[in-house]
């Protein structure tokens, strides 16, 4: 088994993929109403988690900022809708999000552990009290109208094809020194400095690359919400929703968050309609849940059924397409596949 | 030992590390040829550790100088100190756990002084493997090998980066003794292939027959210089390792 060189089965995995894609693209083609908003919930969740996950999972950072740059991309969006052409805007607010990634990330990656988690909390909300006092300053209303037409299946679509190229990004990164050095920095920071890694620059820039799929992916729904304001567009529920589907579907694979995002979207619509008012007291219930049930998540449960499976047929272990984690991972049940 | 032919290289000059008021490394000036094998040795608490963190980067001295090939690298941070050709292993292993043992050899090769990428690092990290005698772990968890093997593991990651400099810091403490026989037969074979290497270590018979050199240290500063036979027979050493009555 050979990890620097591009195997059979990572080329299947990449094929494979390409025909999922392929197949969700046509959802809007049978799909329409109630069914389609939750498949714009489900793709846009998947966009999010997994660009959370090109920094978070390798480096056991965990970033509680997905708001900071969600918003910031949905008040690009609403802040220029009248001035310049809506595709500028979506490639303004990566800009702005990956500038304001660049600042916090050189002045806070170098905290580690439970710093960076209750720094990066932090920052959605103090980008929400800067925005609401500069709403403040600048006029009287309380949000911004994001004034512009678009049908259900084009912010599908839309939604679809960035999650299509945070895949491929991701995949792109997994296999380069950038994403080797992550994953270095994610098990050993002392090691990876020894190693010649400047742990600092790799972080930021991954950081950078995240947080910029973050703030796009709140420019594309921006129009779809119609009103944006900071309580809304800076809700730290985005930022735990995103930590919490990443870890339930599992974090050490690319596409450990879409098996997350699926069921957790479906059983938030349930709550929503049954339980509306306890929403928060069960969004913490299912933190929980998954920390302590499933620590690898669903990912983790798959793999470990498939190790059993593979050790009763005692036949060569073929690599997972599309990691970007270790083949061999801490789980206790991960047997020794020599040659 | 020294003669002007031989290429000098590494350089402490009057290094100094004080920890608020503990002088841990205490004006300590030294030299290391090209192709030499120097033992750094002393009581526990002497500051050979700390010294081997102020060369390979880790720490940064409070005063004094270090060079590697007549390049300050002085105060440069870790990466930049690997980056210049020192590559080293911990006083307790350090493993990437979640990561093959391959992939932990591979690590050292890809971002330091060497950088391989692609099929020529997975060979040479298979190569390595080999050469410090796990040719079949190649994809095993790191939980899966013994203490040795992990040892081992750790000296083909430093290898990997095809160091000038190998900073072994107390690299055969805690193995048995079948295995550190293992070990100083590894130690002796990089020495002949003409590996330039610091070793701080306490298993004596191991200095003796692997080092051209010795410098022993006792609260942070220097205290004798010489071949190991030498040293270890200095009344000074004796007393700083036995006491006063034993010397």
């Amino acid at each position: 088994m050979k990890r620097f060189t591009l195997s059979a089965a990572e080329g299947r995995g990449l094929v494979i993929s390409a025909l999922l894609f392929a197949a969700a693209a046509l959802v809007p083609l049978i799909a329409d109403g109630y069914p389609l908003q939750i498949g714009i919930s489900i793709v846009m969740y998947t966009a999010l988690a997994t660009s959370w996950l090109l920094f978070s999972g390798p480096t056991n950072y965990i970033a509680l900022s997905t708001a900071a740059f969600f918003g910031i991309g949905m008040y690009t969006a609403a802040g220029g809708i009248d001035l310049v052409p809506y595709p500028v805007l979506i490639a303004a607010a990566g800009i702005a999000g990956a500038a304001l990634a660049a600042v916090v990330g050189l002045a806070t990656l170098r905290v580690s552990g439970v710093y960076f988690v209750i720094f990066s909390l932090g920052l959605a909300e103090l980008v929400r009290q800067v925005m609401t006092w500069l709403q403040h300053v600048l006029g009287t209303m309380s949000g911004l109208y994001v004034t512009i037409e678009r049908s259900e299946p084009m912010y599908y679509w839309q939604l679809l094809l960035l999650a299509a190229v945070i895949f491929l990004v991701g995949w792109r990164i997994g296999r380069s020194r950038l994403g080797f050095a992550l994953r270095i920095i994610g098990n050993d920071e002392l090691v990876a400095v020894h190693c010649g890694i400047n742990t600092a620059r790799a972080k930021v820039v991954l950081f950078i690359i995240s947080s910029t799929f973050a703030s796009i992916a709140g420019a594309l729904v921006a129009p779809r919400w119609g009103y944006v304001e900071p309580v809304v567009a800076f809700s730290p529920f985005v930022s735990f929703q995103v930590v919490i589907m990443a870890l339930l579907g599992g974090t050490h694979r690319l596409w450990g968050p879409l098996l997350g995002v699926i069921p957790f979207v479906l059983v938030w619509e349930l709550i929503a309609v049954y339980f509306p008012n306890q929403t928060t007291l069960l969004l913490g219930v299912c933190f929980l849940l998954i920390v302590y049930v499933i620590p690898n998540g669903l990912i983790g449960l798959v793999e470990d059924a498939m190790n059993r499976r593979r050790k009763h047929a005692a036949g060569p272990a073929a690599a997972l397409p599309i990691d970007i984690s270790a083949n061999a991972s801490a789980q206790p049940a991960v047997t020794a596949d020599k040659k | 030992m020294l003669s002007p032919a031989i290429t000098e290289a590494l350089t402490a000059a009057a290094v100094t590390k004080r920890f608020g008021g503990l002088v841990a490394v205490d004006n300590m000036s030294f030299k290391l040829a090209e192709r030499e094998v120097l033992g750094l040795i002393g009581p526990n608490g002497s500051g050979k550790t700390t010294m081997m963190n102020l060369i390979s980067g880790a720490l940064k001295p409070t005063s004094g100088e270090i060079s590697v090939y007549g390049e300050a690298v002085t105060g440069r941070g870790a990466s930049n100190v690997a980056r210049k050709g020192i590559a080293r292993t911990f006083q307790l292993v350090r493993m990437l756990p979640t990561m093959t043992a391959l992939e932990n050899v591979a690590a050292g090769g890809v971002f330091g002084h060497a950088r391989r990428w692609g099929k020529e690092l997975d060979d040479y990290a298979h190569a390595l493997l080999e050469r410090v005698g796990l040719p079949n772990a190649a994809s095993a968890p790191i939980s899966a090998l013994t203490y040795i093997d992990q040892k081992r593991v750790e000296l083909a990651r430093a290898l990997a980066s095809d160091p000038k400099i190998l900073l072994l810091d107390e690299w055969l403490a805690g193995l048995n003794l079948t295995e550190l026989k293992i070990g100083i037969t590894l130690i002796e074979r990089l020495r002949s292939e003409g590996c330039t290497i610091i070793i701080v270590e306490h298993v004596m018979h191991a200095i003796r027959s692997l080092c051209d050199r010795c410098i022993v240290m006792n609260s942070g500063a220097k205290i004798a210089e010489g071949t190991p036979a030498e040293v270890l027979a200095d009344h000074g050493v004796i007393r700083a390792y036995l006491g006063d009555e034993n010397a």
